[in-house]
């Protein structure tokens, strides 16, 4: 192969062409109420580990919903699981239970 | 009292104009009682109708097209309730069978004139004549031409409808696309021709978001299986039920909701459509093949709002009809004895639609009970 | 397409008596395309066309690269504009996308601000002592070519038909960015469907291809190229117009913009050689031309005069496909009659 001295850029849009949602109705069964989530920020702005890294809980799991789990990388290790965000939530989601979930989903990959 | 459109008019006046010119000006069997000529038998024009009649004026309704509730009659199921429009349409036609109410069908208005100080005369396109007390616009919007977003590809992509071809399917009780495949995924978009500079229109239609709510929840009852995306700015569940309804599309029927405006939308090789979105919440560019497109359409002043608005000089925003005030006067126009009712004068829902033709009654009944 | 909006948008495209400017890249990488559209407008349609000798750049490649300042362009472009009055002519016309739209924004930024348009005038007469008039009419060659279609199509020899399949040729059309999407109104058919290409395709017998990516950029930009290691970015952008357009098996693509016919030539073969990826079925890539040469080798011109042999991706195929006859053993013969050293191959894109 002949080097030119670049690469072709890879897209960073979300492509949802024929993308399997197996994974997402998993995490739909395991905590239903993140079904409910209206992505107000309202756990992301009380979230102890945001305070201090770039988590983001709101944006991790809206990645999550697209399937978009290698970016998820680490992300999910640092939340502390103290529980504020599912406190605060207005539409009633079990934040704290939807992380632990989206881990042991993620670990099977 | 009969319909007198078959019937020639009196002629009193205007015997100097040639024949075809002269209006003929048809005689009231009741001089006694006031009449209110109501423009435009849609909701608010049926429901004005009703009341004024009910407190024994006579109204004189004119309906530009033959059937009435044009719009109406569109829909399947209304929302917060899901109750059938048909019935709710039917209730109201039935109530017009009063005596004091006289419908005079496919009979468009050119014109409203104030001849003297509280009296009005009413020119129909085959000028024809009618007297007036006071007059009521009821004149209505149209639907949002979705080909001017061309972007959309509306017209040209079969997978592209817009929302009141989706209300049909629903009618027929089919959802299919064109192929006869019942569709796997659903993309409704929002605000098509509402919130939009580019097309002239700044404002919002209000009632496009629950209506894409109650769209995909109606779906999702037909085809379970169907993926069901809805494309949104804002989500604006003002009304009674709205944001509950919003809940259970959520909740029940997995309904997803991506912020983000479709700025594209292309035909793909196998027929479907290609749409290019941003999903805001996380800042990432989306695209997405999905068998049908849906185009909420806004709402704009239908072309009789913006002629007698026009006419009259009570043109508002945007073509609609402008009221007085937006307070205390919001069925009132500078014009003595001229009063307007729904959506006219601005977006509105089927429910407020209903709530102004009353208010627009009664400010009409104390307006004649002072003469 | 079931229904069209594009005939609701049509532009003023003057009928005769042009000034005409080159491009600062056509003649290296599609040389014998402004040969051919003179050729065309003066021996075929008896056009009055002016090519002027002291014409010069419209720093359009600077200016988008942020290296001109905008004073300057207007300046520069004040004196194209005053070579079309010194030679008598109203009716400009520019080879290249990118000039067609610095002239339309020039213009239309002087008429919303006049004092812009006294400044050139102050600074051109300071500089050079020249003065000039604004152009009555400006149009993209393509629009002229698009305008007399159906008079070009009655003296062409041969229709854009599979000859094997008698079935319409299937044709990729791309617009440069900057012919509609700057000023939708300046634009046969406006931005989102333009019609100046797809008007051709379908007077000449052929198929518009129309697939998802088909508004997309080339991805040429400007400053994007210019580094080379951000040729990466540009490069992703054509190839993702490559693979949307893929599985409709385009014959050919046909573009009327420089860099989109260099980009989405060129960068066939770096694909290929990177990817060891074509576009195409056989591994030879799919075939750009300009609406010149498209013109040009329907109307029976002779396709090394045109030019073809210096594209990328070779044109034979294309041409078999037509039956366009040509001669092999003149391909790489010049002007003089003498023989050019023969390109290289690549190693992956067939040639």
């Amino acid at each position: 192969m002949k080097s030119f001295g670049f690469s072709i850029a890879k897209p960073r849009s979300l492509e949802i062409d024929g993308e399997s949602l197996e994974r997402l109705h998993r995490l739909e069964e395991k905590e239903p109420s993140f079904k409910r989530c209206f992505n107000c920020g309202g756990c992301t702005a009380t979230c102890s580990a945001g305070q201090f890294t770039d988590f983001n809980i709101r944006r991790v799991h809206n990645l999550y919903r697209w399937g978009r789990y290698q970016e998820l990388g680490e992300e999910l290790r640092k939340c502390m699981l103290c529980g504020k965000c599912t406190l605060v939530c207005p539409r009633g989601v079990n934040l704290r239970h939807l992380i632990v979930s989206m881990r042991e989903l993620l670990n099977e990959l | 009292m009969k319909d007198k459109k078959e019937r020639p008019g009196e002629r009193r006046t205007w015997s100097l104009l040639p024949k075809a010119l002269r209006p003929r000006i048809e005689v009231q069997t009741q001089e006694e009682r006031p009449v209110v000529a109501i423009i435009g038998a849609g909701p608010a024009g049926m429901e004005a109708a009703i009341q004024i009649a009910r407190q024994s004026c006579q109204v004189l309704l004119f309906e530009a097209n033959a059937d009435l509730a044009l719009n109406l009659q569109n829909k399947y199921k209304l929302f917060p309730d899901m109750s059938d429009a048909q019935t709710l349409a039917q209730g109201m036609m039935l109530a017009l069978e009063h005596p004091l109410i006289t419908v005079y069908r496919q009979t468009p208005i050119k014109h409203v004139v104030q001849v003297e100080n509280f009296h009005w005369q009413v020119f129909t396109e085959d000028n024809r004549v009618f007297k007036a007390t006071a007059v009521l616009l009821c004149t209505g919007y149209e639907v949002f031409d979705a080909r001017r977003k061309e972007e959309l590809g509306y017209g040209i992509y079969n997978g592209v409808i817009t929302s009141l071809e989706l209300e049909n399917m629903f009618k027929q009780e089919h959802i299919s696309t064109l192929t006869g495949d019942s569709p796997k995924r659903v993309v409704f978009l929002q605000c098509v021709g509402s919130r939009d500079e580019k097309v002239g229109n700044r404002y919002c239609s209000k009632v496009c978001c629950v209506t894409a709510v109650k769209q995909a929840i109606e779906l999702k009852r037909m085809h379970p299986e169907t993926e069901v995306y809805v494309f949104y700015m804002d989500l604006r569940m003002w009304g009674k039920g709205f944001e509950e309804m919003y809940r259970v599309a959520q909740e029940q029927y997995n309904i997803r909701f991506v912020r983000g405006r479709i700025s594209e939308a292309a035909g793909t090789f196998d027929g479907g459509v290609q749409i290019k979105a941003e999903d805001t919440l996380i800042g990432k560019p989306l695209k997405m093949r999905t068998d049908l497109l849906v185009l909420m359409l806004g709402m704009e002043a239908s072309c009789g709002t913006k002629q007698l608005a026009k006419s009259c000089g009570i043109v508002g925003d945007y073509g609609f009809a402008g009221s007085l005030d937006p307070h205390l006067n919001d069925n009132h126009t500078h014009r003595k004895g001229l009063f307007l009712a729904g959506t006219c004068k601005r977006p509105m829902s089927l429910t407020d639609v209903i709530a102004d033709a009353r208010s627009a009654a009664m400010e009409i009944i104390n307006y004649l009970s002072k003469q | 397409m079931s229904k069209r909006y594009w005939n609701q948008y049509q532009k003023e495209i003057a009928d005769d008596r042009y000034f005409y400017e080159r491009s600062c890249i056509r003649q290296s990488f599609f040389p014998g395309s402004e040969a051919a559209f003179l050729k065309i407008l003066r021996e075929e349609l008896g056009k009055d066309i002016h090519d002027d000798v002291n014409q010069h750049t419209c720093t359009g490649i600077g200016y988008h690269s942020d290296v001109v300042p905008f004073e300057t362009t207007m300046t520069v472009v004040a004196r194209l504009f005053s070579l079309m009055t010194q030679a008598g002519y109203e009716n400009y016309v520019p080879s290249c996308v990118t000039s067609f739209g610095v002239f339309t924004e020039i213009v239309e930024t002087w008429k919303e601000q006049p004092a812009l348009l006294e400044k050139t005038r102050k600074l051109l007469k300071e500089t050079t002592g020249r003065e000039f008039n604004i152009p009555k009419n400006i149009v993209h060659p393509s629009d002229i070519i698009y305008k007399f279609r159906f008079e070009l199509r009655d003296r062409m020899k041969y229709r854009l038909v599979n000859r094997y399949t008698g079935k319409p040729l299937k044709v990729v059309e791309h617009i440069g960015c900057h012919y509609a999407k700057i000023f939708p109104k300046h634009g046969v058919g406006n931005a989102e469907f333009p019609y100046v290409l797809a008007g051709m395709i379908e007077a000449w017998g052929g198929e518009v291809i129309d697939y998802p990516e088909r508004r997309h950029c080339c991805g040429f930009g400007f400053r994007q190229y210019l580094v080379q290691q951000n040729r990466g970015y540009s490069l992703a952008n054509t190839q993702k117009k490559f693979e949307s357009m893929q599985p409709y098996e385009p014959d050919f693509i046909l573009t009327n913009c420089p860099g989109c016919s260099m980009f989405m030539d060129k960068w066939q073969y770096v694909i290929a050689e990177m990817e060891n990826k074509t576009y195409d079925k056989d591994g030879y890539g799919i075939p750009v031309l300009t609406y010149e040469e498209l013109a040009g080798l329907l109307l029976g011109y002779d396709p090394w005069t045109l030019g073809l042999q210096l594209h990328q991706v070779q044109s034979e195929r294309l041409m078999d496909k037509i039956g366009i006859p040509y001669n092999k053993n003149e391909k790489f013969k010049g002007v003089s009659g003498k023989l050019l050293p023969y390109p290289e191959k690549p190693e992956h894109l067939k040639v």
